[in-house]
């Protein structure tokens, strides 16, 4: 009489909303990691003198490649958020023996994305 | 006896006359105080007495009464059959452990892990204190510290919605990391190095995917996903020291 082993089901991730959300926000990471690549190879690109550099340009100009940045755009944009609203699981601090609210810590990140992205877009614009 | 009634579907294995469990509806009385335990216990008294399943307190402190109600893991002394009314309920055993019978499940391999990160105060060779020499002093913040994760009662709620311990039960898993947690947080204790050996192998904290369900489920609200984040972190900076500084990773 020995015990029964039940079989765990290759589609667990569509059983619940929660185990869907968090397949999707791996799923995202692809993306953010394909981005990375892209960029690596776009300044591998720009080493090899502008001529080079301007036929990438021409190339990111398709349909194609914008669809393919829109959609890279809004998985990395929910990777990120998730993430972020992750963070005060992760970093506990502590004012004696209160804790800080968890909002003041994703929150901490938010901001920061918010500032950095405007430096980033004042140096493009400025340049 | 109320009038209404509410359908309830158990899973049944009885391993002497079946090779594979399979369903049984059965017909109680709806009563609005009621839990899928008392649910469960007038099965037993009235209907079928062979229904085997574990209980103990029926008051959320035991943490014996762990089954998943409706695919979600629940201790059922605290799932009420009013949140469920007028939808059937259906009851299995835990997920991601061999059913032993009915909905009672094997927990020999969760016991082992709990043994494995050896949930005790450790001191360094010669920093024991005798019984006459008196406790270790701890403030306030620093039971604050651990406190969180101390509150576990074993429930394997956790296990159950943990879809790395389903697909892969060598995974040492959330309770038993949240509690090796509370272990290393607490000031008192100095057997952070004895424990990381478990908690920071293979099967281990890198297992974790940070899916995040086992916090959401936990009846007592240890957040076992955070404690192995932060162990994740401090494994990282132990790691770093270790290999940056000459003297790091030596205990004082």
């Amino acid at each position: 009489m020995s015990p029964y082993i039940r079989h765990y089901p290759n589609t667990w991730w569509l059983k619940r909303r929660s185990y869907f959300l968090f397949m999707v926000r791996e799923f995202t990471s692809i993306f953010v990691a394909g981005y990375c690549v892209f960029l690596l190879y776009f300044f591998y690109k720009l080493s090899q003198g502008p001529e080079a550099y301007y036929r990438v340009i021409e190339l990111l100009k398709c349909p194609l490649s914008v669809i393919l940045h829109i959609i890279a755009f809004i998985f990395a944009v929910y990777h990120s958020i998730t993430w972020f609203n992750l963070t005060p699981k992760i970093f506990i601090l502590r004012i004696g023996e209160e804790k800080l609210p968890s909002f003041l810590i994703s929150g901490a990140n938010f901001i920061a994305w918010v500032v950095i992205s405007a430096i980033l877009a004042w140096i493009i614009s400025v340049v | 006896m109320p009038d209404s009634t509410m359908e309830i579907e158990v899973l049944r294995y009885r391993p002497e006359q079946e090779d594979r469990p399979t369903f049984q509806s059965f017909e109680v009385p709806f009563n609005k105080e009621w839990v899928v335990l008392d649910a469960l216990n007038y099965i037993k008294d009235n209907i079928d007495g062979t229904l085997s399943f574990r209980w103990s307190c029926r008051m959320g402190v035991c943490g014996s009464c762990g089954m998943m109600v409706n695919g979600i893991p629940k201790i059922t002394c605290a799932a009420f059959l009013r949140d469920y009314y007028p939808n059937k309920i259906r009851v299995e055993p835990l997920n991601g452990f061999p059913i032993q019978r009915d909905l009672v499940i094997v927990m020999d391999d969760f016991i082992h892990k709990l043994k494995e990160i050896k949930p005790w105060i450790i001191r360094n060779e010669g920093q024991e204190k005798s019984v006459e020499e008196g406790e270790y002093l701890q403030s306030p913040a620093e039971l604050a510290d651990y406190k969180q994760y101390s509150m576990c009662i074993n429930c394997m709620l956790c296990y159950a919605a943990c879809p790395v311990y389903a697909i892969d039960n060598s995974f040492i898993g959330p309770a038993a990391i949240a509690l090796a947690q509370r272990y290393n947080m607490d000031s008192r204790d100095q057997g952070n190095n004895y424990r990381n050996e478990v908690i920071a192998s293979n099967e281990g904290i890198w297992e974790c995917t940070f899916v995040g369900e086992c916090s959401e489920v936990c009846p007592k609200d240890v957040d076992p996903a955070g404690a192995i984040q932060r162990g994740k972190v401090s494994g990282t900076l132990d790691y770093f020291k270790n290999v940056l500084l000459p003297w790091g990773g030596k205990r004082g």
